[in-house]
């Protein structure tokens, strides 16, 4: 914990958050910086930011070695098998993404193994929680056509009208639940 | 100008490829150091007392739509060059409310996952495993609804042409919609920061 004295620690040593503070950058500068990084994709790229599609490619790819007529028939995968993930735009996207929050979190000294929960919940509930917020996450992003960067960033910012309705969904849907959840997280 | 330079094939599939990885490194770096590495900071979004992802959210929104709009008028971008994703409204309805559960249910969004991971997070990893199965659940079984999605699909639309509305002025009314949640993101902090955990 110690070498983390420059900036304020994310996590305690139990492994446990407290959410918060000001230690982050201002979300409205952060939001601006990131506001700019979505424009400038639209104005090189001629599209938004995403990030469904780039697991996509990869689990058509894996399936695509296993079972290819069937990767290239399947209307959920066949649009992700045509472009495996080393020609997909959103693959390199993410692989960037994951570089950046790297960087980003190594010079804030904010890289460190853990496994976030509340304090009234054990590591093998929330590692099962997460998997299944992840499941359930995929089909809605898939139904959608985009998750909270394909979808309510971009298409929001573009003024899309399916994209608004998708970001009220996703702020209904987890207002809805946050009730019943709120042991996991508090 | 002649924008999107993709668009007007100034750059070419590789040099898009590039473009990707710079883009995505900014897109993970404000993702990070906006604290979206904790699920905790996201999911306190849903008890009031840390509004960070609503604020960073419409910041983004606004700033992208004021540029993108200031663009197409100053003659600089082709819109039409610009992809949009089809609107189905039942589709981003359900699909929606079920991204919405599985926020609050796993802690991250996709993006946010990748985030968490890149940062050492094991429950980010696990999100992120969660989600390649999810897609290849819904491959399997869910294929009707992709179907359905897609038959249902009004195509591109956006909400000056719903509205009948110009374009600017609901510009404008973002930025003031905006504007008015932030006042609230800021009154809700206050008034439910006993919800913090200590």
């Amino acid at each position: 914990m110690s070498a983390v004295s420059t900036s304020p620690p994310l996590a305690r040593a139990d492994g446990r958050l407290s959410a918060g503070g000001h230690r982050h950058m201002n979300p409205y500068l952060a939001g601006f910086g990131l506001g700019l990084v979505l424009l400038a994709s639209f104005l090189i790229m001629g599209r938004g930011l995403g990030a469904t599609a780039a697991s996509g490619s990869v689990v058509a790819w894996l399936v695509g070695l296993v079972a290819p007529d069937w990767a290239a028939a399947n209307p959920g995968l066949k649009g992700y098998y045509a472009e495996p993930p080393w020609i997909n735009w959103t693959f390199y996207l993410i692989v960037g993404a994951f570089i950046g929050s790297f960087v980003s979190a190594l010079l804030a000294r904010r890289v460190r193994w853990r496994i976030e929960r509340g304090p009234h919940l054990g590591v093998p509930a929330r590692l099962l929680l997460a998997f299944a917020g992840g499941a359930v996450a995929a089909i809605g992003a898939k139904l959608a056509k985009g998750c909270t960067s394909g979808q309510a960033l971009t298409g929001g910012s573009q003024l899309n009208a399916g994209s608004w309705i998708f970001m009220l969904a996703v702020f209904a849907g987890a207002y809805a639940l946050a009730w019943f959840v709120r042991r996991q997280w508090r | 100008m002649n924008l999107p330079l993709y668009g007007y094939e100034l750059i070419s599939d590789a040099q898009g490829l590039l473009v990707a990885l710079v883009l995505g490194f900014g897109f993970g770096w404000f993702l990070e150091r906006a604290g979206f590495a904790s699920a905790r900071l996201l999911t306190a979004q849903f008890y009031l007392y840390n509004m960070s992802v609503l604020k960073v959210m419409f910041t983004a929104i606004v700033t992208a739509a004021v540029g993108l709009w200031l663009a197409a008028i100053a003659g600089w971008l082709d819109l039409s060059l610009v992809y949009l994703t089809p609107t189905s409204i039942g589709a981003q309805l359900l699909g929606g409310l079920l991204l919405g559960a599985g926020f609050i249910i796993g802690g991250y969004c996709p993006g946010t996952s990748v985030t968490a991971a890149a940062t050492g997070s094991g429950d980010g990893f696990v999100f992120l495993g969660g989600f390649v199965a999810g897609l290849l659940l819904y491959a399997v079984a869910f294929s009707g609804l992709e179907l359905w999605a897609n038959a249902n699909s009004l195509g591109p639309l956006t909400l000056p042409e719903v509205f009948g509305i110009s374009y600017g002025v609901l510009v404008l009314a973002l930025v003031v919609m905006a504007a008015l949640m932030f006042a609230g993101a800021e009154w809700s902090e206050r008034r439910f920061s006993g919800m913090r955990p200590r």
